[in-house]
Formats: structure tokens, C-alpha cells, sequence
């Protein structure tokens, strides 16, 4: 049975709507040219050379000459020795169980699924291990076993059957009992074909891990060493700053949701913590770090009489990170437990549970996909983030400051740009584990509504400790912030604490604020409405309309965000200095507002993208679907029913766009020209040279203008708010 | 009001079918099957069926939300396959009313004659009378959520209705609404279609609903039209077991053709023999089913088949019997058993039915 004519008649009505046809085509051509065309040039000058071809001189600049032939080989071998193995033993596993009564193979198949989850995290120890460089036993070993001779590699067979064989026996535990089940010949092939999908992915994965493995550890032996130590600085912090965060924001939306804390401070901080993702500037939290805590600081120096504390490095940037990130975790948390209906815990509590059990044996269980989901989420970020480590990286650098430096200090292009591929791929492989699996997961596990309200925790021994905590967390994240206006105020920080506007006048004066604060300002209100309306266009699309490019526009956009900035910029500079393809076609936008304009809306669309559809898919499709067959055409619909019922997400769509944009540094600092002064490259500009007063004012300026627009948006909700009217009543 | 501008359309539809995917096994299946349908103009067609039976996919064809993958729809003698819903001549009533939410009473319903470009006054006159004709009027500056759900379900009737549409489409209208609502509500459906002579189909999966509204009643099953007729045809002379069993209760009792004279058909069951009236002759031995409603059957001493009660329920108006005839449960509903003789369960008795009341399979 073949689709009939459907498709056809389908396609024949959307050519048949001559506005839907162009927005269309002027997105895809939007998207391709500014979000897919730099980064495969990326990819491509990665691999290509015009002199000699295909080659991987790219990135030998990185991991050193020739060690991807023989790497590849040692992976395909592994993969093929340890992955065979691995398959034929979870089959005949699965064969067995059903056959003998041994009751060994028995208990070994029930550890199966536990061990199946439990491995492959004790695999990704030993991933983590190698690639830090811990010096653990185990990295010792694979070392040699990997880099030292063939022969060897069987040794690695061997171990990874431990993590192999469980997951394998996961993968044919449910296919297998159907394949020898003759009754139904589409089952059968329908699971063949999920058989055969799993283990292809199974393969690739294991050979792609290998190869990972292996040309890491080549590198450490062979490769530039600054790159390697750039990537293993960039992953470290990122797993703990995704950890962390996680952890935190995991706590406050626990306290919140479930502990009873109903005081109007508590709640008012909980507010303010939850704002400042939003209206938070990059560098201020480094900056008023280094005020705090930096050798100058006001708490190590004057409160404690440190005078040698170190901020700058590792922990420095993590704990920067962590505070600027946990509030996301924090709002993605919340969410999900307030959709954990509390009769499921109020159960297992009936039956006997302590409130630990329920927690563990519970809530934790359904949060975990949402755990995964924010741990990634803040990963990505983390690992793309550029304001930060800059800031207070000090010497160690990050992939993204590497990126930067490279390009700015070194003008090593090439090496700049293998950098970017690696630094990509890594926020791709991530943004798909998170997208389209663990987003899917924690869609699944927490879709209820919460039939009514929670019983809050009132005990004292749980309660008193977790808001302790949470108030003090909440304080030191506010304290940061209050930081920076006053260390434009104080005439030099760490010494002379009188008061001055010194550094304001200066920022005026001497540093051409005003045009900075215009550039900034225009650039970003030119861009903001744009981002705001196309990407509502996008979710309308995507959420209301079926046509075949639709999976491309969504992937796309959503894809924008996985895409760190310093990556985009590079992306720019290799796809747009000699125009598009090197033919010169739209060389004229590289270098003006044009580009930069580009840029923001590039950098901002996901979370407009994403705002709109949720709000978007709220509203009941059948609303528009009257206003279309009342003879309305899709103009005409969007205009008079869609953008009217989603007014509300559209301005706060509006006004983060411009918080965004006047915020953004990462990919703006390698493309602005001098006839630009934006306040973010100001800002990272004095606070590089150690000019913490300028930096502080441009810093406080910015707060000032981004707090400010968030408080006019929300007035201008309030006042002029569509849904207000129509939704008291639901 | 009551003089259109507009004649109604007839809807023909030309064996249309629509294939749709199993999101989860990827295998293609027919929601919609062969339909074969010619809805006369001015006529009230329901379309009637269990959920995923494929009624609400071909509304939504008629509509043009949907594109068939077979055959072809044609409205007032023309194809329309092509058109977008937004070119055709058809106003849908949404299960969810789908009013706007932003725009009040008057503005939702004069939102297809601004669309159309009507002049000011027009619209004012026109709005205005479909109002009243739907009773609502004054009520023309609400906003939609400051009216109940019949209110708004007049509303979601007159932004249909305002526009003159050559057809009329109802999607299960009245599921939101509470029972009594729902059918004063049906009335004033039928009343406004007869008043316009609109040509209207309805979807719905009450069949009471059906029944009380319709012309015409199509039934479907599994994306195929199991029966289309008039309700009594459909409620006395069901096609099929499914037919019979969906349209109110029923009883079943198999058995075999015995005789056959002067329009009447003798079966012979295992408990005894018992004539129905039928129109074509049945050959001796056929296998057949007698279809009796439960209201057709009576109890009593003596009668046409031995039984045991085995549940007997007082209800008010009738008196629910569960009875066991041979193998077969028997279902009858004895109306006002004030002065009868009431049954306990484990009596014997016989029951017995009138031959024009039943029907044969």
C-alpha cells in the first residue's frame, strides 16, 4: 500500500499559498546560508586543502602527524574483535536463558539489565580518567595497550567485553524472543530491522569511541600539546560544572516545590535567582570574583588576610560557571516536579517509606532522564561558554579561549578552525544525546499534571538545613552581582575605598562610552525584533503546518544552540571574508553591522524558537484550523489569530532576543571591526588589561540597561498583555 | 435570515480513501476506505461510528485539512481535491468550538465576512440576525470566556453559519456539553438547518444523537461504511451484527431457516421455532440470526421460547431482564411493569416477540 495521491494534492495546496511557499524558502535560504553553510565550510577546510586534497593535515596541527591511519585501523579492529564477541555472547545469552535451567545463567541474566546501566558509567570513568590524564591505573594500561602494538589491543578486547556483553544481551533480551516466534512475518521482519538498526548504531558507537580513545591518547604522546590541554581543560571543567549545576539547581527546585518555606525573603530570593540567567552580562560573575576573592579581593584580603589566594584557573572558572548556570537547571528542575504527581509519593510514603526511600526510590527515578538533560544542557554551555574563562581562566586555557587566542594572538587560521571542529563536535554529539533522547525520555516518564497539591516537608531536621543552604547560596550569587556596581564606584579596589564616579566619567570621557553604548544599543534593537518574529514564524510553522522541509527549519534552528560562538564566528570568518564559496558573493556584509546583525539573530533564535513553540502548543490547533477554512490565507491567519494569542511569548521573545544580543560576546568579538565599540568587547577589552573600575562601569551600565528592559517588558505584559483577559477564566 | 443569497451544495464524495501511518510500528493502514457517498443539498447527514472509525478524517477531507490518497471530492458538481480549506465553501463547527479567544462575540462571528470583505453595515445587519436566529443577542460585546459552554457552542454555530456556507460541518459539536444541554442543543441544530436549508454533515459517535438529528445516517466501521440510510431503516433493518448491536441494544438468537411463506421466514432455534417477517426468501437450513430489540420482546407464562431469568432490575419506567435462552443471554426491557407480573431471578417462563419486530441476518 503506497500513499496515494495525497502527497501531491498536499503539495499542490501549499504552492497554492503563495506567502507560505516564499517564507519558506527565504528560511531555508536563511538558515543554510547562515547557520549550515559556516560550519560545513568548517568541516570541509578541515579535511580539504586545495593544494593536496582530501587530507587530515587539519588536524595533525592538533593531535600530530599520522596517527589517524593507524588509529583507524586499531579502532576498526577492536571494534570489529570486541563488538562481534560482544553480540554473539548477548545472544546466546539471551538463547540460553530460555533453554537450560542452570541456575547460574539465570542470577547472571537478571544482573544484566543493572550491570548494563551501571557499566558503561564505569566506562565513561575510565574515558574521563584517560582523558584527563589522572594518571590512574587504568589509563596507564590502556596507554600501552593502545599505543604500543596490535597484539595488545586484544587485551583491550577482553576488558571491554565486561561493558559490552550486558548492553548487548539489553539490545536482543526483547528482539530475540519475537524472531523465534513464527506467528507474524511483518513482526518479524519489523524486528530484524530494529535488530539490525541497534546493532549498526552499537557498532558505530564502540568504533567511534575507540577512535576517540586511541587518538587521544597517540596525542598525548605525539600531538601539540597546548590543543590537547585545552580539551581535556575544556571537558574537566564542563563535567563538573555540569555536575554542580545540576546538583544545585536539582536542590532549589527541591526546596522550593517541596519544602515548606513560605516567608516572603525566601521566595522573593528565589525570584531574583531564577531572573538573573536572563539579565545576566558575561564576565560580571568573574569579574566580581576576582573583586572578591582575587589577590586584591575584599574577602580574602581584608576579611581574612589572604594575600596570595589564586582565583584564576580551574576552580575559579568552575565555580564562576556554576553560579552562572544552576539557575537554568533550577527553572528545568522546577518544572519537572511540579509535574510529579505527589499521590505516587504519597504511596510509597503509605506503604512504609522513609522520606529518604521516597526520594530515592521515587522522585530520583523519574527526575533522572531531567538529571541527564540538565547535566548535558549545562555541559554544552559550559564547554562553549567564552566570557568567563577569559576573564579568569588566567593561564588555563579553555577550547574556546584557545579558539580566540589562536586566531587573534597566533593568526594560525587553520589551527584555529580545527580547533572550532573539534570544539563542535563535541556540543553536537552532546546536543543529540540530550535532544533526542533524553528530552524524549523526560517527556515520557513526566507528562502527568499534578492532580493537586503537594503535601509540603514541614520537619525541621529536613528543612532548616536545605534552607540554610539554598539562602546562602542564593546571597553569595547576589552579593557577586551587587559586586560590580561598586567596584566602578570604589576609587581602586583592594586599596583606596572612597567613593568616586571617576570611572563613569572616564568610561565617557576617555572611552567613547556613548558610541559604545550606541552601537551596542542599535545593533542589538535592529536585531531583536527580527530574531523575535522569525523565530515565531518558526514555531508557528513547526507547531501548525505539515510540509516536508518542516524537519529541516526545526533541526536548524534548534541546532543553533548547540553551536558554540567562538565556533560561529570562525564559521563566519572562513564562510564570509571571501564571500560565500570564496565567489565573493556577499563579501560586502563581512566586516559591517550587517553581519553582526547576523549574528545576534543567529546566536538568539533557539530560545525564541523554543519559547514559541511551547507557547504555541498551548493553543488548541483547531483555532486556527476555523480562521483557515473561514477563508482566512496564512497570512491573514498568522496576523489576526496566531500572533495575537501569543502576543505575551512574542515580547518576552522580543526583549530576551535584545538581552541576548547586547550581552553577546562569543562570536562578536571575532568578527567587530574597529568601527564598531561594543560594550561587551569593552568590557572583556579593560578587564584583560586589569582595569577593573572601566570594566565595572561599562559592566553596571549594561546591568542597568538589560535589568531595565526586562522590567518594561514585564510592565508592558501587564498592561497590554493579550491573554490576560481571556485566560482568568480557565 | 430566512432568505438566503446562497443555494446549498450537494457533497459527492467519489471513493475516496486516506492512508495513514502507525506512528510506532511505521506500518500503513486505511483510515478511510472506498467511501462512496452522495449528500443530496439540503440535506442532514450524520456520520456515525465508534472513535477511529474514520468519520472525523473525512470530515476533515470535506474540509480540506486532509488530502485523500484515492478518489475525489466534489462540492456542488465541482472537484475540490486541489483547494485549500481556506477556497472552500464549507464552515466547520469545532468538537472545541474554537472560538477566538482575543476577539469578543461579534467579532468572532463577523470574522469571515470581514474576511470576505463585506460592507460595515452589512456585517453589522448580518451579525446581528444570525444572533438572534442562534439567541444570543445582546450578548455581542462578551468576551468568549464569559460564556457557558452552550453559549459558546451558538457562537462557534453562528461564525459558521454568518458566512452562508454551501455546506455545513460538524465535528461531535455537543461531546463538551453536558447531557441535557446536549440535547436541547441538537434541536436547535436541527431547527436553525431546516430554518436555512442548509446542507449539513455531523459527526458524532452518540447514535441517539444521530438518530433524533439526521436525514440520513451513514454508519462507519474500521474506515468503511458499515450501513448509510434513514434511521428507522438503519434502526430496524441493520445490514449487520455490528450495525444492529452499535444502534441501541440488541439481541441476538441463532439459529436456522426452517420455512419459508408469504413473507415470512420460520427459524428454527434450539429451543423451539419462532417466524420473522422478511423480505427476501431464505433456503432451507440457511444459517441465519434473528435481531430482536430488546423492547420488542415480551415475557410472560406462556409464549414462542422457554427461559430462566437470571437478572431482574427495577429501572422506573421498565423493568431490565437478563434471560437465558438455550445458551444465548437475552436482553429485555419491559416498559411500565407497574400492573404486570414481575419475574425473580430463577423463574421459568417463556418469552415471545411480534414477527414485524424482528429482523434476520
Amino acid at each position: 500500500m503506497a500513499k496515494g495521491q495525497s502527497a501531491s494534492l498536499d503539495r499542490k495546496k501549499l504552492f497554492a499559498d503563495p506567502v507560505m511557499i516564499t517564507t519558506i524558502a527565504v528560511l531555508i535560504a536563511f538558515l543554510s546560508l547562515f547557520i549550515l553553510y559556516p560550519l560545513a565550510i568548517l568541516l570541509v577546510d578541515s579535511v580539504y586543502s586545495q593544494e593536496s586534497g582530501v587530507t587530515a593535515k587539519f588536524f595533525s596541527t592538533i593531535f600530530g602527524e599520522n596517527i589517524f591511519a593507524g588509529a583507524f585501523f586499531k579502532s576498526l579492529i577492536i571494534t570489529l574483535l570486541a563488538g562481534l564477541n560482544a553480540v554473539i555472547l548477548g545472544q546466546t545469552l539471551v538463547k540460553k536463558e530460555r533453554e537450560t535451567d542452570s541456575r547460574l545463567i539465570h542470577s547472571l541474566c537478571r544482573a544484566m539489565p543493572s550491570l548494563s546501566l551501571f557499566l558503561p558509567l564505569a566506562a565513561a570513568a575510565v574515558y574521563i580518567d584517560v582523558i584527563f590524564d589522572s594518571g590512574g591505573v587504568i589509563a596507564q594500561f590502556m596507554q600501552r595497550a593502545f599505543t604500543e602494538d596490535v597484539l595488545s589491543c586484544l587485551a583491550v578486547v577482553l576488558v571491554q567485553q565486561i561493558v559490552l556483553v550486558p548492553i548487548c544481551y539489553r539490545f536482543f533480551e526483547d528482539t530475540m524472543g519475537g524472531l523465534n516466534n513464527p506467528a507474524d512475518e511483518l513482526e518479524r521482519k519489523a524486528l530484524r530491522k530494529k535488530m539490525t538498526v541497534r546493532t549498526v548504531t552499537f557498532a558505530l558507537v564502540l568504533f567511534l569511541l575507540n577512535f576517540m580513545l586511541i587518538v587521544f591518547l597517540h596525542a598525548r604522546s605525539y600531538g601539540k600539546y597546548s590543543f590537547i590541554i585545552a580539551i581535556s581543560n575544556t571537558l574537566k571543567v564542563g563535567f563538573l560544572v555540569g555536575i554542580l549545576s545540576a546538583a544545585v539547581g536539582l536542590l532549589f527546585a527541591y526546596v522550593e516545590v517541596y519544602v515548606k518555606v513560605r516567608t516572603k525573603f525566601m521566595s522573593g530570593l528565589f525570584k531574583v535567582v531564577s531572573m538573573l540567567p536572563v539579565v545576566s552580562p558575561p564576565f560580571v560573575l568573574s569579574l566580581s570574583m576576582i573583586m572578591l576573592f582575587g589577590k586584591a579581593g575584599i574577602i580574602t584580603r581584608h576579611l581574612l588576610g589572604i594575600y596570595d589566594n589564586n582565583v584564576y584557573g580551574f576552580w575559579g572558572i568552575a565555580i564562576v560557571q556554576t553560579m552562572t548556570f544552576f539557575p537554568v537547571c533550577y527553572m528545568m528542575f522546577r518544572g519537572l516536579l511540579k509535574n510529579i504527581d505527589p499521590s505516587m509519593e504519597e504511596a510509597a510514603r503509605d506503604m512504609g517509606a522513609s522520606r529518604f526511600k521516597v526520594f530515592s526510590s521515587v522522585t530520583l527515578p523519574l527526575l533522572l532522564p531531567g538529571i541527564g538533560n540538565a547535566f548535558l544542557v549545562t555541559f554544552i554551555e559550559s564547554i562553549a561558554d567564552f566570557a568567563n574563562p577569559m576573564i579568569i581562566g588566567g593561564s588555563y586555557d579553555t577550547l574556546a579561549t584557545t579558539i580566540y587566542l589562536q586566531i587573534t594572538g597566533a593568526y594560525d587560521k587553520n589551527g584555529a578552525c580545527a580547533m572550532a571542529v573539534v570544539l563542535l563536535g563535541i556540543t553536537m554529539l552532546m546536543f543529540m544525546v540530550q535532544k533526542y533522547y533524553l528530552e524524549k525520555k523526560t517527556a515520557a516518564t513526566l507528562t502527568g499534571k499534578a492532580s493537586r497539591a503537594r503535601m509540603l516537608i514541614e520537619d525541621k531536621s529536613v528543612t532548616v538545613p536545605l534552607t540554610i543552604f539554598c539562602c546562602l547560596v542564593a546571597l553569595f550569587v547576589i552579593l557577586m552581582y551587587v559586586c560590580v556596581p561598586f567596584g566602578a564606584l570604589f576609587k581602586t579596589w583592594g586599596r583606596d575605598f572612597t567613593l568616586t564616579t571617576k570611572w563613569f566619567e572616564q568610561v565617557f570621557t576617555r572611552y567613547k562610552g556613548l558610541k559604545a553604548f550606541q552601537d551596542s544599543f542599535v545593533l542589538s534593537l535592529i536585531s531583536a525584533p527580527i530574531t523575535a518574529l522569525l523565530s515565531m514564524i518558526i514555531s508557528y510553522l513547526v507547531v501548525k503546518r505539515k510540509f516536508k522541509a518542516k524537519g529541516f527549519i526545526e533541526f536548524v534552528s534548534m541546532l543553533a544552540m548547540a553551536v558554540p560562538g567562538t565556533v560561529l564566528g570562525i564559521g563566519y570568518i572562513r564562510g564570509f571574508a571571501g564571500g560565500v564559496f570564496h565567489t565573493g558573493f556577499l563579501q560586502g556584509i563581512y566586516g559591517t553591522g550587517v553581519i553582526l546583525v547576523i549574528v545576534f539573530v543567529v546566536r538568539s533564535l533557539p530560545t525564541g524558537t523554543r519559547s514559541g513553540i511551547s507557547a504555541l502548543r498551548q493553543i488548541d490547533k483547531s483555532i486556527e484550523e476555523s480562521a483557515y477554512d473561514m477563508g482566512a490565507g496564512s497570512l491573514k491567519v498568522f496576523t489576526s489569530v496566531t500572533l495575537p494569542l501569543i502576543k505575551d511569548s512574542f515580547l518576552s521573545g522580543l526583549v530576551t532576543a535584545f538581552v541576548r544580543s547586547i550581552t553577546a560576546i562569543s562570536a562578536i568579538i571575532l568578527l567587530v571591526t574597529p568601527s564598531f565599540l561594543l560594550i561587551t568587547v569593552q568590557i572583556n577589552e579593560f578587564a584583560e588589561k586589569g582595569s577593573y573600575g572601566i570594566a565595572c562601569a561599562f559592566a553596571t551600565i549594561l546591568i542597568a540597561i538589560t535589568y531595565s528592559s526586562v522590567l518594561l517588558m514585564n510592565l508592558v505584559i501587564k498592561f497590554f498583555g493579550t491573554s490576560r483577559k481571556t485566560k482568568e477564566v480557565e | 435570515m430566512a432568505n438566503r443569497a446562497k443555494e446549498p451544495k450537494g457533497v459527492k464524495l467519489d471513493h475516496i480513501s486516506k492512508i495513514y501511518q502507525d506512528p510506532k510500528t511505521g506500518k500503513e493502514f486505511y483510515a478511510v476506505h472506498d467511501v462512496a457517498l452522495d449528500i443530496a443539498p439540503g440535506s442532514f447527514v450524520t456520520l456515525l461510528g465508534p472513535s477511529g472509525c474514520g468519520k472525523t478524517t473525512t470530515l476533515r477531507m470535506i474540509a480540506g485539512f486532509e488530502s485523500p490518497d484515492e478518489g475525489e471530492i466534489y462540492l456542488g458538481g465541482e472537484p475540490i481535491n486541489a483547494l485549500t480549506p481556506n477556497k472552500r465553501d464549507t464552515a466547520m463547527v469545532f468538537q472545541s468550538y474554537a472560538l477566538f479567544p482575543h476577539y469578543n462575540v461579534f467579532d468572532n462571528v463577523a470574522y469571515g465576512l470581514r474576511l470576505r470583505k463585506a460592507p460595515k453595515d452589512e456585517i453589522k445587519q448580518r451579525v446581528t440576525d444570525i444572533l438572534a436566529l442562534v439567541e444570543l443577542s445582546g450578548m455581542e460585546q462578551r468576551m468568549t470566556n464569559q460564556l457557558s459552554g452552550g453559549q459558546q457552542q451558538r457562537v462557534a454555530l453562528a461564525r459558521a453559519l454568518v458566512v452562508e456556507p454551501g455546506v455545513l460541518l460538524f465535528d461531535e459539536p455537543l461531546s463538551n456539553l453536558d447531557a441535557k444541554l446536549r440535547v436541547q442543543m441538537r434541536t436547535e441544530i436541527r431547527r436553525i438547518q431546516q430554518t436555512l436549508g442548509i446542507t449539513a454533515i455531523y459527526v458524532t459517535h452518540d447514535q441517539s444523537e444521530a438518530m433524533s438529528i439526521s436525514d440520513q445516517i451513514i454508519l462507519m466501521k474500521g474506515g468503511v461504511i458499515a450501513q448509510m440510510g434513514s434511521p428507522t431503516e438503519i434502526y430496524y433493518h441493520p445490514v449487520s451484527e455490528f450495525v444492529a448491536d452499535f444502534i441501541g441494544e440488541c439481541n441476538f438468537l441463532k439459529g436456522r431457516a426452517a420455512s419459508c411463506a408469504n413473507g415470512q421466514t420460520v427459524v428454527e432455534l434450539p429451543t423451539g421455532t419462532a417466524a420473522v417477517n422478511t423480505e427476501k426468501a431464505y433456503a432451507y437450513g440457511t444459517d441465519c440470526e434473528i435481531v430482536v430489540r430488546p423492547e420488542a420482546i415480551q415475557i410472560s407464562d406462556t409464549g414462542m421460547l422457554p427461559c430462566k431469568v437470571e437478572l431482574s432490575c427495577f429501572m422506573g419506567s421498565y423493568q431490565n431482564y437478563h434471560v437465558r435462552v438455550g445458551d444465548t443471554l437475552v436482553k429485555i426491557t419491559d416498559n411500565c411493569p407497574v400492573n404486570k407480573k414481575i419475574y425473580q431471578v430463577g423463574d421459568q417462563c417463556f418469552i415471545s416477540f411480534d414477527p414485524a419486530c424482528a429482523h434476520l441476518l
